[in-house]
């Protein structure tokens, strides 16, 4: 019976998350492939309260929330740090990574899901946030320095999410002529080893994207 | 060198609230400031460029923010005494989620009980009802979330409790009579000094809420 498993979703950037930090670490694990549209028993029974995926069980003990989840593996695991260890640099990590899933990631959501009229406003907002983002990077290599860190995990969905949506739906937040600094961290990010192997098929992403785009009747 | 540091905040605020009792577990001292909200200072602006907003810590002169992040800065930097996480990893973990479900799920709700009517507020206040619920089986028959001593959980909900009259009175409705064992573990908290130094009074509290509720157009 494998010690560490994880309730997973293919094309969630949540749930890569975990399997970057598990497999930078090398921690060996069962993955679990959940079908969000049918949750399965064991996914209801691990995370009754929010009823998503990643789910990490070790040792039979559930863990929910994939920022949550990051920090557990970091403790467990001592290989390959994602945090550091300064208790200043650490606040710092956490702010970012925050900033990303509660700012930057709605903002941009909102570029996609939003009326017509309403899009533009959207596009400034996540542009802006962006922008902040871009900042924080400045010359560095990546968020965490040398070499990645949460930050860098955490922003997997502007490393390679992003590109997919707007491939899928033809909008166009991120080029290089408005985020030079932003591009050159997504390639050098997406060629990172660790990120290459937990990333979902390109193709397949953006052909998902574009049937749920098409489903809801969203034109770019 | 002495420590130097600053909370930039507002009186009623409860995640500026988390922070203070975060501090006083730990016996540090520090400078309050008040921030006037509808007139932002210059040093709030400097010191939290990306939200501007309190709290805001301030320790010799590097700027931290964002409540839960504060408060567990506070425990790593100032670790001798009183650590609000547990130390096995799992145990954090848990610890860390049920923060999270404090932001994420009761917070909005309780903004819903003081401010909408009608139907919107009775799916508000059955919500509410239900998260307490479900910390009350976090709870358990410990004192604490934190077990026998405060910790990052009870320092992230009970400064609500300040606001709990508040959310009775505008909705209607009794806290204790639905959830008893929450209104004993705040009870219990409130006899630490950390907590009843830094709540507030709940009628200035509500006096507070009445005003937010005429400049909001709610009544």
């Amino acid at each position: 019976m494998a010690e560490v498993k994880l309730l997973g979703a293919w094309g969630s950037p949540f749930s890569r998350r975990v399997e970057m930090a598990l497999k930078l670490k090398g921690v060996e694990y069962e993955y679990i492939e959940e079908d969000l549209g049918n949750k399965s028993p064991l996914l209801l029974k691990y995370n009754p309260i929010h009823k998503k995926v990643p789910v990490l069980l070790h040792n039979g003990k559930p863990i929910a929330e994939s920022l949550v989840i990051l920090e557990y593996i970091d403790e467990t695991w001592k290989t390959n740090p994602i945090l550091p260890e300064d208790p200043y640099d650490k606040a710092m990590a956490r702010f970012w990574a925050k900033f990303l899933d509660d700012t930057c990631m709605p903002a941009i959501w909102q570029i996609m899901w939003s009326k017509e009229n309403q899009r533009e406003k959207a596009m400034e907002e996540a542009i802006q946030h962006l922008k902040t983002l871009e900042n924080e990077l400045k010359d560095k290599r990546f968020f965490g320095g040398e070499t990645i860190g949460l930050v860098d995990i955490v922003a997997n969905f502007i490393g390679f999410w992003l590109g997919a949506f707007q491939e899928a739906s033809g909008m166009e937040l991120v080029n290089k002529e408005r985020f030079p600094v932003l591009c050159r961290w997504i390639d050098e990010y997406v060629n990172c080893s660790v990120v290459k192997q937990n990333l979902p098929p390109r193709d397949k992403l953006i052909a998902f994207l574009q049937s749920r785009f098409s489903a809801s009747s969203w034109k770019y | 060198m002495a420590d130097e540091v600053t909370l930039l905040d507002f009186w009623a605020s409860p995640f500026g609230i988390r922070v203070r009792i975060a501090l006083a577990e730990k016996g540090v001292k520090y400078e309050y400031s008040e921030q006037n909200l509808k007139n932002k200072s210059a040093l709030l602006l400097q010191m939290n460029p990306v939200y501007k907003k309190i709290p805001t810590l301030i320790h010799n002169g590097r700027s931290v923010c964002e409540s839960l992040i504060i408060v567990q800065y506070v425990d790593d930097a100032w670790k001798a005494n009183a650590p609000f996480l547990p130390s096995d990893p799992h145990q954090r973990a848990q610890t860390r989620f049920w923060a999270d479900f404090i932001d994420k799920k009761v917070f909005e709700i309780t903004k819903k009980i003081w401010t909408a009517k009608g139907e919107e507020l009775e799916g508000a206040k059955k919500d509410f009802i239900e998260c307490l619920k479900l910390l009350e089986g976090e709870l358990g028959e410990k004192p604490y979330f934190g077990g026998e001593n405060l910790g990052y959980v009870d320092v992230a909900f009970v400064p609500f409790y300040c606001w709990f009259y508040a959310y009775e009175t505008c909705g209607k409705f009794s806290i204790e009579a639905e959830c008893p064992k929450i209104i004993a573990w705040a009870k219990r908290c409130m006899k630490k000094e950390s907590v009843s130094r830094s709540l507030e009074d709940p009628k200035k509290v509500y006096e507070f809420v009445l005003e937010l509720r005429k400049r909001l157009g709610v009544d």
